[in-house]
């Protein structure tokens, strides 16, 4: 069970939140983009071993969304960002 | 001679018999004794029959490691089927009968199969059986099992808790009551847990001092000190998950007569620091039939004696290749027995003084090559550590029991569960952490301490670590014990080198280690195979004692070095835990929030069939007396077409949008136009996901320009508002609108049918003309002098009113609409007459008619796709070659052509092409229709529209039968909707 820092809430026990895959930009105007980057935008993520970037919502607590910076072989947590915080 | 309760000494109460009973015979124990612990005192030698060839087996451990003395056990109303003999205290009047054999443990049918062992090697099972597992399995399960759950009532009372600390300390040894008191004294909050009775670990059987006191004596002021510092101490309770960022799980049993015998607690703790001062087990040592009852290990052999003053044997022989045993030896011969002690080692080790001035005889580079005897050792044979025949016999000894030890194994589950990676020192004969893991500390046998000094150093230095890491400083001094002699160093010895004998290296799965040379030879070079080819390791015990010398044999199998074998993986649970008490209060009406309607009581008294709908509790229909649901449903659902129906609808969801953005940003998440919506209408709508599948449906009402009103689907409500502020926050977070849930502060009643309007009429002021409130139109007002409002929405296709007041008044809303109504004989319909009727009127249901696939133009509403100018989610899905191809599957309505017949829901519609049958589609609802008193259907059928356009037939497929039907347009009742409108 991990301890995660809600930008807001402080540190919280995992079943609080729920996971949210990776960030991606939605390709807009969506009308105009190709079959190949929609699709590649709905299915596909990186999935990357180790430091990775993740959308995370405190959902059982203040409800809000925020990126979490975190290694996925570890579950280290190496840092929650507000959203417009993030670089 | 054999064994038999000593008169002195012990940590039992004398003054407090116990009576139980062993296969229906009456034996005694005392307070303090455990079930294995009374068994051995009253001489009781078989305790069960192996998993595979039925062998006897007998007490070989003294607590969690024991692998054979699995018990049924039952007390008053309690029933454990799998019950450890050696962890569970005895209580008066307790049950106790051995597992898996028939008709007992002493004369076992089943027994003859070992006389064909030579035949059934590692992998007998699935040479043998596979692929038929399935003719066999029935009789297999039964000769090979464990204890039989009987369906009793859970008496037992289980709960949870979470907590949290600065220190957890796993293991109340003297290493971990070091580490307790040096980390509580610098002002940590501390949790001190020991899976034992009570705290000291091996101070309570050992002979050594600390700071001047008898261990024990110093263990129980540790204690009483840690008390005083306020630590949470928990005693039989075990630490047995190691989880993400220094979260412990810990199973409490308590085993007091006010919580109720078998009482567990699962606690739940978050720690931020923690010690792990588990201990160590000691290993086998094995020789040829070292099964036999009789046959246990040395450790245990003391720990009997000291706490429950049972000497196991009379005549004693003790086999070893390390310092530790000794000590024992000279215990169990001062005790009163006769003990020979063989030392696979060739020289005297300088403990070897201790066990000879006790009167032990000591055979160095000797071992036991055999032992004889029915149901038990009777005589050992003794010969040469590198014997390699079992005739090389130095001397036979008469001997009742055999205590052995292989060196010791440090508890490194908990250290290696949380990820930590090991290391095969070679010196200690034993796998130990490389590293501790972040924010955890290493205390005891774990670090490779083997004197008691050097456990209390340890303990003592991982206190001061979790403290520092705190920002605390300790300040107490470590506990102070003489240095033992330098520890002669243990020999790897992991078998005899005889190979005309099985030697035993899992008692209870009956892995020998010919079967592990047999798994080797067949390539099964992986320890992981190994573990699942042979069994090895995968009894209850999960190979506590008995893992190590396989991984041993399979290196030397291998012509590997054990290093590169490694070990199999540790995970959570390290003992055997209750499935009921994870579940803890989590079950039946607790499991999750029961949510009623405002007019419960009324629903209930007009005998409405209450069932479960998406976490709420509604009315499936209203069955009169002498009436079935479904008989209720079919005169329900006539009455609202031709007179007036009543429904409860409070549980629809009604979520406001507000704000100056509002419109904008609903128009870019639903499928349909909402800018254009004029306050005081309403509009159906889908909301899909970005994949363009539909996922809701529901009503939006627009209530003033900045200010909407979502009715989602009751069981989608949470998930529409979640929805709803992930696309708010992540995409759109320009727009100003925020959401609202108030679904629980509405009562909502649907008045349908011809008669609606006169019923509803008297009731309020609000002008139900069709020309002041038209179909998709609501308005607000006084209902009954409380103010509320009324939607002209149907889900029935009649003329119907959704009349919602707060939900303090819904109650006598439904009882004045039920009045109001009885000369109209207004009828209460529930959610299963609805679904009667809303399929007669061809009206999805999400989830029923629509599934994870389905896209609007499949429910034949492609409109707004055409019309809507603004992007939307899900829109640019809908204009993918797949989403654009032509055999899409769409919603129909079937008629069966025999009009007695409902379909199956799931059926399919199918034909052959190419010779082979093919799906075209399936039924999604099927009823009886009242209205048309034939059946129907509603299904996905592939290019659904145009056959029904052609009006043509297909095959429906179910459990080999066909029955044809005709595609049809989804609306059966009033296609015009003149009824609607009217």
């Amino acid at each position: 069970m991990q301890l995660i820092p809600c930008p807001w809430c402080g540190p919280r026990n995992e079943p609080e939140f729920s996971y949210g895959g990776e960030p991606a930009v939605r390709p807009i105007p969506a009308e105009s983009v190709s079959d190949a980057t929609w699709s590649d935008y709905l299915h596909f993520r990186a999935n990357p071993k180790g430091r990775a970037r993740e959308l995370w919502c405190h959902s059982a607590g203040c409800g809000q969304w925020f990126i979490m910076e975190r290694d996925t072989a570890t579950h280290a947590i190496f840092a929650t960002l507000k959203p417009g915080a993030a670089a | 001679m054999t064994a038999r309760r000593l008169s002195s000494g012990g940590r039992i109460d004398r003054s407090k018999p116990l009576y139980f009973s062993w296969q229906g015979r009456v034996l005694s124990g005392f307070v303090g004794d455990t079930i294995a612990s009374a068994l051995m005192a009253n001489n009781v030698r078989v305790l069960g029959r192996s998993f595979k060839y039925h062998r006897a087996r007998g007490i070989y451990g003294a607590w969690v490691e024991e692998p054979n003395a699995i018990v049924d056990v039952v007390l008053g109303g309690a029933h454990e089927p799998n019950g450890r003999a050696t962890t569970l205290s005895l209580y008066d009047g307790m049950a106790v009968t051995g597992l898996n054999a028939q008709p007992s443990v002493d004369f076992d049918a089943y027994s003859a199969i070992d006389l064909f062992h030579p035949l059934l090697p590692s992998g007998f099972y699935y040479k043998t059986f596979f692929p038929n597992w399935h003719r066999f399995e029935p009789r297999i399960r039964e000769m090979a099992g464990l204890g039989t759950v009987r369906p009793l009532a859970n008496t037992e009372a289980f709960e949870t808790r979470t907590i949290a600390c600065d220190v957890l300390v796993a293991g109340g040894g003297p290493a971990g009551l070091a580490a307790a008191l040096t980390a509580a004294e610098a002002g940590a909050s501390v949790i001190l847990a020991d899976d034992r009775f009570g705290f000291g670990g091996s101070l309570l059987w050992g002979d050594e001092a600390i700071d001047g006191q008898p261990g024990a004596v110093w263990a129980a002021a540790a204690v009483a000190r840690l008390a005083g510092l306020g630590v949470q101490l928990l005693p039989s309770t075990t630490v047995f998950g190691a989880y993400d960022h220094n979260t412990f799980a810990l199973s409490e049993r308590r085993a007091t007569a006010a919580a109720g015998w078998g009482g567990e607690r699962i606690w739940t703790v978050r720690a931020r620091e923690a010690v792990l001062a588990a201990g160590a087990f000691e290993r086998p040592l094995v020789f040829p039939h070292n099964d036999r009852p009789g046959v246990m290990s040395a450790s245990a052999a003391l720990q009997y004696l000291r706490q429950y003053a049972v000497l196991p044997g009379q005549n004693i022989v003790v086999v070893t290749n390390n310092d530790s045993a000794y000590g024992v030896a000279a215990a169990l011969q001062l005790a009163g027995a006769l003990v020979t002690l063989t030392d696979v080692r060739p020289t005297a080790p300088a403990v070897a003084r201790i066990a000879e001035a006790a009167g032990v005889a000591v055979h160095l580079g000797s071992v036991v090559l055999n032992t004889a005897g029915r149901n038990g050792v009777v005589c050992a044979d003794i010969g040469a550590a590198d014997a390699t025949s079992l005739r090389a016999v130095q001397r036979r000894v008469p001997a009742d029991v055999v205590a052995v030890s292989g060196g010791w194994s440090p508890a490194v589950h908990l250290h290696s569960q949380a990820g930590g990676k090991l290391r095969w020192d070679a010196e200690q004969v034993a796998f130990l952490p490389l590293a501790a893991r972040p924010h955890q500390h290493l205390a005891g046998s774990i670090t490779g301490a083997e004197s008691l000094a050097a456990c209390l150093a340890s303990g003592h230095a991982a206190g001061s670590a979790a403290a520092t890491a705190l920002g605390l400083t300790a300040t107490v001094a470590p506990p102070h014990a003489d240095a033992a002699q330098p520890a002669a160093p243990a020999q790897a010895y992991w078998r005899v080198p005889v190979t005309s004998a099985r030697q035993w290296l899992d008692l209870q799965n009956d892995v020998t280690v010919k079967d592990v040379a047999l798994a080797a030879r067949e390539n099964y070079a992986s320890v992981e195979h190994l573990k699942r080819y042979t069994t090895l390791g995968m009894a209850t015990d999960q190979g506590k004692t008995s893992n190590v010398n396989g991984l041993a044999l399979l290196a030397e199998f291998t012509g590997r070095d054990i290093a590169q074998v490694g070990t199999t993986t540790f995970r959570p649970p390290f003992v055997p835990v209750t499935l009921g008490a994870i579940a803890g209060m989590k079950h039946g009406a607790l499991y999750a929030p029961w949510r009623r309607l405002p007019a419960h009581s009324e629903h209930v008294a007009a005998g409405a069939d209450i069932r479960e709908y998406g976490g709420w509790w509604r009315p499936a229909c209203y069955p009169r007396a002498g009436e079935t649901a479904a008989q209720a449903i079919q005169r329900e659902a006539a009455a609202a077409r031709q007179s007036v129906g009543l429904f409860d609808g409070s549980s629809l969801g009604k979520i406001v949008v507000e704000g100056q953005d509002a419109a904008a940003f609903l128009n870019l998440l639903f499928y349909n136009e909402l800018a254009n919506l004029k306050p005081g209408k309403l509009r159906y709508v889908l909301l899909l996901r970005e994949t363009g599948v539909v996922y809701d449906d529901g009503v939006v009402a627009r209530i003033a320009p900045d200010r909407y009103l979502l009715s989602p689907s009751s069981s989608h409500t949470a998930g529409v508002l979640a929805l709803l502020e992930a696309w708010h926050q992540t995409e759109y977070p320009h727009l100003k609108v925020a959401f609202h849930d108030t679904t629980g502060a509405w009562a909502t009643f649907a008045v349908s049918g011809p008669n609606a309007r006169e019923v509803l009429a008297p009731l309020t002021k609000i002008d139900l003309s069709a020309e002041a409130l038209p179909h998709m139109a609501f308005a607000s007002g006084r209902i009954l002098g409380v103010a509320g409002r009324i939607a002209r929405v149907s889900f029935t296709g009649e003329r119907s009113y959704e009349v919602s007041v707060p939900s303090g008044y819904g109650a006598s809303l439904w009882t004045a609409l039920r009045e109001a109504g009885a000369a109209f004989g207004i009828t209460p319909y529930g959610i299963e007459t609805l679904s009667v009727l809303r399929a007669e009127k061809g009206y999805i249901l999400i989830g029923t008619d629509t599934d994870g696939m389905t896209l609007p133009d499949d429910l034949g509403m492609s409109g707004p796709l055409r019309a809507k100018k603004v992007d939307f989610v899900g829109k640019r899905s809908l204009l993918t070659p797949d989403a654009l191809r032509p055999d899409r599957r769409q919603f129909v309505g079937l008629l069966p052509l025999d009009p007695t017949q409902v379909p199956h829901v799931g059926a399919h519609a199918i034909e052959f092409r190419d010779g082979k049958r093919r799906s075209r589609g399936w039924i999604t609802s099927a009823c009886h229709s009242p209205a048309l008193d034939r059946s129907i259907a509603l299904g996905m059928i592939e290019r659904g529209r145009e056959l029904a356009q052609q009006g043509a037939e297909v095959e429906l497929f179910h459990l080999g039968k066909i029955m044809k039907a005709k595609v049809t347009s989804p609306v059966f009742v009033d296609p015009a909707g003149e009824k609607l409108h009217g």
